[in-house]
């Protein structure tokens, strides 16, 4: 955790020491475009790899009634059978997360007779990502008015929603205070808990470091280092049309928080592919989750079989029949009368 | 590849709607930088710096002082002191709200809700009386 911590937090000084050190056009622009490449590219190579993995069998787990006889009620989504069923499925647990609805937890309770080991249902993990997940969607959609001109209706709407409160001025984004507050569950549940914490690797504690310095840098920048947003937009319309331009507002160690903000992003875009992260994708190519149930109705093919040699009972028939014959065997077919009389003879 | 009917369009699906930013641009004007109409004063309430940063938070501190705490007068940090209004302070020299305000504010997509309350000027400020 130590090492994550650091690994992140360096990442995070050192963008503000090189933009202090002048070289805000790596920082500023070679960086987040190349993060944005590998992050492209990353992700392409990875899922063309999953792609090209067979699915030996059938393991769609369920959570219900297959479909089976018609008197008996299967369950059309948990147990689908239908493409429809597996697109509902699936739809489902990309926006409402309902796999990680059914966690539970083990807890000993003292009972009369002693300890006692009871099962629970655990919400806490489904309530939290659930707001951690909306709420950087939610952050991710508003960056957008840095990158279009004019800003789109619908970033303006998303604003007005995420800033009702009126809380101050910048007005607060809801989103941003709850994301902060969501990641620090996520890594507070590492922490707590002796069992988690000892399977925890620092490759689940960097993104969450990460993501946490993003979103801090961010609220930083908004409302207490107040970076020059002008300039800002200036600087990223000049990195989407490729035309890079350090404008004076955010130049040298005034931008420093821009810096990291934008470093920590970058960190993040080139890490997403190659660990844990590409669960965004990785969830599409669950075979558990994308399978339908119909085990009883369509055989699946291992695709790494080799092709198969068959030997049919009329091929059988063919080598053995005239033997098959004279032991008085029933025969599909009959053999040729001639031999049949030779034989008989 | 298995399921390359699903998968190849999902590539392509995700490619686009991630560059999109690019594209847009790429086939509209470019972007500059808005000119801000200054007004004839120069001399504002506190230094350029600190009120670019900072002009939101004294307009929130200056609502919750005026209509709050009733306090109508506000020290700066060179000592002089100013009057807590909006419209017969700041916008005594800030006249054109859409040179001056909207500006930056549209392009950065900033709606600040003074004008929830606040009359919004309606026309330019040449024609006498034109604050309502």
């Amino acid at each position: 955790m130590a090492f994550s911590l650091m690994a992140a937090l360096g990442i995070g000084i050192l963008a503000w020491a090189l933009a202090a050190l002048g070289l805000e056009m790596f920082v500023g622009f070679i960086l987040p475009l190349t993060a944005f490449l590998v992050f492209l590219g990353g992700m392409i190579w990875r899922v063309t790899t999953w792609a090209r993995v067979p699915v030996p069998f059938s393991i769609a787990t369920t959570a219900g009634q297959q479909k089976s006889l018609p008197w008996i009620k299967p369950s059309h989504i948990d147990s689908p059978s239908t493409k429809i069923g597996v697109a509902a499925r699936m739809g489902l647990e990309v926006l409402l997360f309902r796999s990680l609805f059914r966690n539970t937890a083990a807890q000993t309770i003292n009972d009369e007779g002693g300890p006692k080991l009871v099962y629970w249902s655990s919400k806490w993990l489904w309530v939290f990502s659930l707001l951690f997940h909306y709420c950087f969607l939610m952050v991710f959609i508003r960056h957008f008015r840095f990158f279009l001109e004019p800003v789109p209706f619908f970033i303006t709407w998303a604003e007005d929603l995420d800033g009702l409160m009126q809380i101050g001025v910048p007005r607060l984004y809801m989103s941003g205070a709850i994301l902060l507050v969501a990641a620090l569950f996520l890594l507070l549940r590492r922490l707590r808990d002796p069992k988690l914490r000892y399977i925890s690797l620092p490759a689940d504690y960097f993104p969450l470091f990460l993501v946490i310095g993003v979103a801090l840098s961010g609220i930083m920048m908004r409302y207490w280092f107040k970076t020059d947003i002008a300039s800002v937009k200036e600087l990223i319309m000049g990195l989407v049309t490729l035309s890079p331009s350090i404008p004076e507002g955010v130049r040298g160690s005034v931008g420093g928080m821009f810096y990291t903000h934008i470093a920590l992003v970058s960190a993040l875009l080139i890490y997403l592919p190659f660990s844990k992260l590409a669960h965004s994708a990785g969830l599409l190519f669950s075979p558990t989750r994308n399978m339908p149930t119909n085990t009883r109705e369509v055989r699946h093919v291992n695709p790494w079989n080799p092709p198969k040699k068959y030997r049919t009972y009329a091929e059988y028939e063919d080598d053995f029949r005239d033997a098959m014959a004279e032991a008085g065997l029933p025969l599909e077919k009959e053999p040729a009368p001639g031999l049949h009389e030779e034989t008989a003879q | 590849m298995y399921n390359a009917r699903y998968i190849i369009p999902g590539i392509i699906l995700f490619v686009v709607i991630f560059t999109v930013p690019f594209w847009i641009n790429i086939c509209t004007p470019e972007y500059s930088r808005p000119e801000l109409v200054l007004p004839a004063e120069k001399d504002c309430i506190e230094p350029v710096e600190y009120m670019r940063a900072e002009h939101m938070r004294i307009l929130n501190e200056w609502r919750d002082a005026a209509l709050r705490d009733g306090k109508r007068v506000y020290i700066a940090t060179d000592g002089r002191q100013w009057d807590i209004n909006l419209q017969n302070t700041c916008m005594s020299c800030h006249t054109d709200k859409v040179a001056f305000c909207d500006t930056c504010h549209d392009t950065n997509s900033v709606t600040p809700y003074c004008w929830d309350c606040h009359i919004e000027p309606q026309t330019a400020p040449a024609a006498g009386g034109a604050k309502q």
